[in-house]
């Protein structure tokens, strides 16, 4: 066995390799063409079926296929699971996969302090090690001494279990990542068989690969039932997590997202269009919503943003529910056609899922930080409705609510996501229809009793003009991105209409807060010392950290917040209600402002801008300064 | 022309005019065109409520305001882009869009492109003055070298555009020419435009009286029309100045060239093939001056069309069968929670 373990005589550390094994954080990392996306996916679907709640963070480089080897080329995937409620993808890994030098570079440091590193020797040779900028093997010398090592040569034992299929060196090499989860599997007690299930489908065409993809996933598995004997292996049981009854999958954003705007389009009664242009992390709803053309989804794939969204507000003239998404930069683009959006008042759905910025950025890391080109990023008084996803599994009630609003509003509204909901996964409930209650969009198709066509005449509650489609004898009308007249909608430019206008469009917008549920209290009690208040997807390490302060008996509260244009009517009141306020966002500090701007609440931001998400322990080192 | 046709009650030039006062700049060739437009529309036959002008920005792009019809006055260079998604949305529409010089082949030059080569069912009206005239006189990308405006006040010096050889580039399977004061020709044009099925591209040169007046009179003004206009007719020989003129192909060189035409003989003279890519080319890039303008129905050879192409697409796909929402949501490996608790495959 090409097993080699640390032969120096250094004290090993405790073997705590999972301290709470009620949850158990895992990451895999590797070289990007070593599969470790699918490995972590395919591992999170095992983990689903076990009944663990979890969280996972994927997180990998720009470049599809950066030199071998390197640093910058490592991808990785996180897993927070367990028996309890999981909200994050957990602080720090508990056990870190790495398949190269690389990997261990740049992951090691994350690894918690005595958590378990395994680590495929075979691929510390002079040259990789060279890439990753190792003078000398780090598994020869101390380096390594705060974690528990086990090294192994993962590459030569996937040789060996593949060798009766015939493959070619390469082929049998990108076996490994099977290898190393049926290792995982092993470490956590799962059931191999979905897997074999899904490698057989997988490689339906190629049976060969099938087998010695199984035959690796197996070899893995039993490695780990002999080296348990004697070594830091252990194996481990995570108790099923504490779930409603229901029927479960796992879901990414992209895909909940996608799913949420055909429910949502369902729900209006509408046929959906799908105006976008690929950009990283956006695509993936592109992707999903091309193939369900028999949900009445029609996508085009625009030549760029610009028409993208274009295409879209033509499609909502037209009478179907206009729908376009792009990450920040391309959001820029779009900005003055969604002022036409708001001037022509049609319906539409703008989905945001932020990324580093500005300009490119850091495309396949997460931030939050196009609220403010959310909220104010167009020319002239121009507002919308902006509404944000707390998780993967929320994005689909985001979603349909973000089509709730356009219709019943004739207004544009943007959802923000952000890159890490995009791409993570968690389990999912799946929804039944009937806990949904329809919204029929409503089209006009008579004139108005005084027999005149009046395309901006209004909805008195709601201020939503008139939906009149092309094609309605009798009520050929005219708009356009020129101010209008308030009940025509003809060309105006007098001074005493564009004031009407202007308010109008105000009014419109800041009359959806009483169309919107109040704001709730997430954690705590409605009034007290401290409340940390957040949007997006610091929703899982906010929430968590404020449950531990107040398992430690602070006095804090946290307030998640959805609606964040027009806030929610309470929520000025609810915030002035605590001593103190604290806002951690992935951005310089935009909500913050926002709260102080509206509400001229003190609120302190926390800020992180580094591409990752918080860290709960951030958070709640934040949280006991501001208790001080 | 548009895959449904309903037998519309008949119209007259007058039932297409809005009641929106026109406020284009008086002798502005605009005129002329909306003028044709609104003759041209009841022969067309297509009911008022199913039509809609899309436009961009720019004098040209004020055009749908005068219809009565549907209309869209949209932002600048992206009239090509709504249009798509309108059509898309409902491909029972019959969809005319106009724009400028500036908004077509500047700011929306993209747009444009991609328009052509889709092939989307719909009218382009070019309106092609040479100039921007709505932001007060700017030379555009269709300006002639050395055309001194307050942004070039020593004359551009970056060679223009041809809006015709830019279209058959993109793939465009429709290319027409013609002139604002072509009353006769233009509702020609505009029929043929009508009749084909995918994008048909229709240059107008408009005269702008106020920023670029008579720029075009080398071959518009009426003593020099004969001498300087060919209006090509498919399958008709290429002749010019009333019979005096034709065109022959050079085979030599692969050009074409101006022969005279001596008692009656054409035999030398090219007869108009429409669906001839090449020829078309060659009409359209003919250096003026040397050639007298083509104009009319330079090309058109239909191919399928981006909207029907979709919706085969979708129907082929679909076979007629509505998704089923629960089964979508579910998809995939899952897993029941039971009551009792603890998960079961």
């Amino acid at each position: 066995m090409a097993t080699a373990f640390q032969t120096d005589t250094t004290p090993q550390p405790p073997a705590d390799n999972l301290p709470h094994p009620e949850a158990v954080v895992v990451r895999f990392a590797g070289d990007s063409g070593d599969g470790m996306q699918l490995t972590g996916g395919q591992f999170t679907l095992s983990t689903a079926l076990a009944g663990n709640d979890l969280s996972t963070f994927p997180d990998f480089p720009a470049e599809i296929r950066a030199p071998q080897g390197t640093t910058f080329g490592v991808s990785a995937f996180q897993i927070n699971f367990g028996s309890i409620d999981i909200e994050t993808a957990g602080d720090e890994p508990d056990v870190l996969v790495a398949m190269n030098p690389a990997a261990l570079k740049t992951n090691i440091k994350a690894l918690r302090r005595g958590g378990l590193a395994i680590i495929d020797s075979g691929e510390f040779g002079p040259r990789n090690l060279a890439k990753a900028g190792y003078a000398v093997n780090p598994l020869e010398t101390h380096e390594l001494d705060d974690w528990q090592v086990m090294a192994f040569d993962i590459s030569a034992l996937t040789l060996e279990a593949v060798k009766p299929f015939g493959l070619g060196n390469k082929e049998s090499l990108r076996c490994k990542n099977m290898w190393t989860l049926g290792l995982a599997l092993w470490m956590f007690d799962r059931d191999r068989a979905p897997l074999v299930d899904w490698l057989k489908t997988k490689f339906a065409k190629n049976p060969v690969l099938a087998d010695a993809n199984i035959a690796a996933l197996n070899a893995g598995h039993a490695y780990g039932e002999t080296a348990e004997i004697g070594g830091p292996l252990k194996q481990y049981h995570v108790d099923a997590a504490e779930a409603q009854p229901g029927h479960y999958r796992t879901i990414t954003g992209g895909e909940s997202l996608a799913l949420g705007l055909v429910a949502g389009a369902h729900l209006a009664g509408l046929s959906m269009f799908f105006g976008s242009y690929p950009i990283t992390p956006a695509s993936p709803i592109l992707h999903h919503l091309a193939r369900l053309k028999e949900f009445g989804v029609t996508t085009f794939q625009a030549e760029d943003e610009i028409a993208a969204i274009c295409s879209a507000i033509g499609a909502s003239y037209a009478g179907q529910l206009g729908v376009t998404s792009s990450s920040g930069p391309g959001i820029a683009l779009k900005g003055e056609a969604m002022g036409l959006a708001i001037m022509t008042e049609l319906p539409l759905v703008i989905v945001n899922s932020q990324r580093g910025g500005p300009s490119t950025g850091l495309p396949t890391k997460t931030e939050q930080s196009d609220l403010y080109q959310a909220v104010y990023g167009r020319n002239g008084d121009a507002p919308l409705v902006v509404i944000s996803a707390r998780s993967p599994t929320d994005s689909f009630e985001v979603a349909i609510e973000a089509c709730r609003l356009a219709t019943k509003f004739m207004t544009p509204v943007m959802v923000l996501t952000d890159g890490y909901i995009a791409n993570a996964a968690e389990p999912w409930r799946v929804p039944d229809r009937a806990d949904y209650t329809p919204f029929p969009a409503h089209f006009t198709e008579e004139p108005e009793p005084d027999g005149r066509v009046l395309p901006y005449a209004r909805d008195p509650e709601t201020l939503g003009r008139r939906w009149i489609r092309p094609g309605t004898p009798g009520l050929m009308h005219r708009i356009g991105g020129i101010e209008k007249a308030i009940d025509t909608g003809n060309i105006n430019y007098e001074p005493a209409n564009h004031q009407a206008m202007t308010d109008i469009r105000k009014a419109k917008i800041d009359g959806v807060a009483k169309f919107i549920p109040a704001q709730q209290v997430d954690v705590g009690n409605e009034t007290g010392r401290l409340v940390v208040v957040g949007w997006g997807s610091t929703y899982g390490p906010i929430r968590k950290a404020v449950q531990r302060a107040r398992s430690a008996g602070h006095d804090v509260a946290h307030v998640h917040i959805r609606y964040l244009w027009p806030f929610p009517a309470n929520l000025g009141a609810l915030l002035k209600g605590f001593d103190k306020v604290l806002v951690p966002e992935m951005n310089t500090g935009q909500l913050k402002t926002m709260l102080r701007d509206q509400f001229l609440v003190d609120a302190r931001p926390l800020n992180k801008v580094s591409g990752q998400p918080f860290k709960i322990a951030e958070i709640e080192a934040a949280i006991a300064e501001m208790l001080k | 022309m548009n895959a449904f046709t309903p037998v519309a009650p008949a119209t007259k030039p007058d039932d297409w005019a809005s009641d929106q006062e026109v406020r284009w700049c008086p002798g502005c060739g605009d005129y002329a065109i909306l003028k044709a437009v609104q003759r041209t529309m009841p022969d067309i036959g297509t009911a008022r409520e199913n039509t809609v002008f899309v436009s961009g920005i720019g004098c040209s792009s004020r055009f749908p305001y005068y219809m009565e019809t549907y209309g869209f006055h949209t932002i600048h260079g992206r009239a090509p882009a709504i249009a798509t998604g309108i059509k898309l949305a409902n491909p029972d529409l019959d969809v005319w869009i106009v724009t400028g010089d500036g908004d077509g082949l500047s700011i929306g030059g993209n747009h444009m492109l991609h328009l052509l080569r889709r092939n989307l069912d719909v009218q382009l009206l070019l309106f092609n003055n040479e100039i921007y005239g709505l932001t007060k006189g700017q030379y555009s990308p269709t300006s002639q070298i050395g055309t001194k405006s307050p942004t070039t006040p020593f004359g551009s010096v970056d060679r223009p555009l041809s809006p015709c050889a830019f279209a058959m580039g993109a793939g465009a399977r429709f290319v027409a020419r013609t002139i604002d004061t072509a009353q006769k020709n233009m509702p020609e044009v505009l029929k043929r435009a009508h009749a084909h099925k995918g994008t048909s591209f229709v240059e107008i040169f408009q005269n702008c009286v106020v920023y670029n007046d008579d720029v075009f009179a080398k071959f518009t003004a009426k003593k020099a029309a004969p001498d300087n206009q060919i209006w090509v007719e498919h399958g008709k020989p290429l002749l010019f100045a009333n019979g005096a003129k034709g065109l022959r192909l050079d085979r030599d060189h692969v050009r074409l060239s101006v022969i005279d035409i001596v008692d009656g003989d054409v035999s030398q003279v090219l007869l108009h093939d429409e669906t001839n890519h090449l020829l078309a080319q060659l009409l359209v890039e003919m250096p003026f001056g040397e050639f007298p303008k083509a104009l009319g129905v330079l090309y058109c050879d239909p191919a399928p069309s981006f909207e029907a192409e979709v919706h085969v697409q979708n129907e082929r796909i679909t076979a007629g069968r509505s998704g089923d929402l629960g089964a979508l949501l579910s998809k995939g490996q899952g897993w029941d929670v039971k009551p009792a608790r603890g998960p079961s495959l």
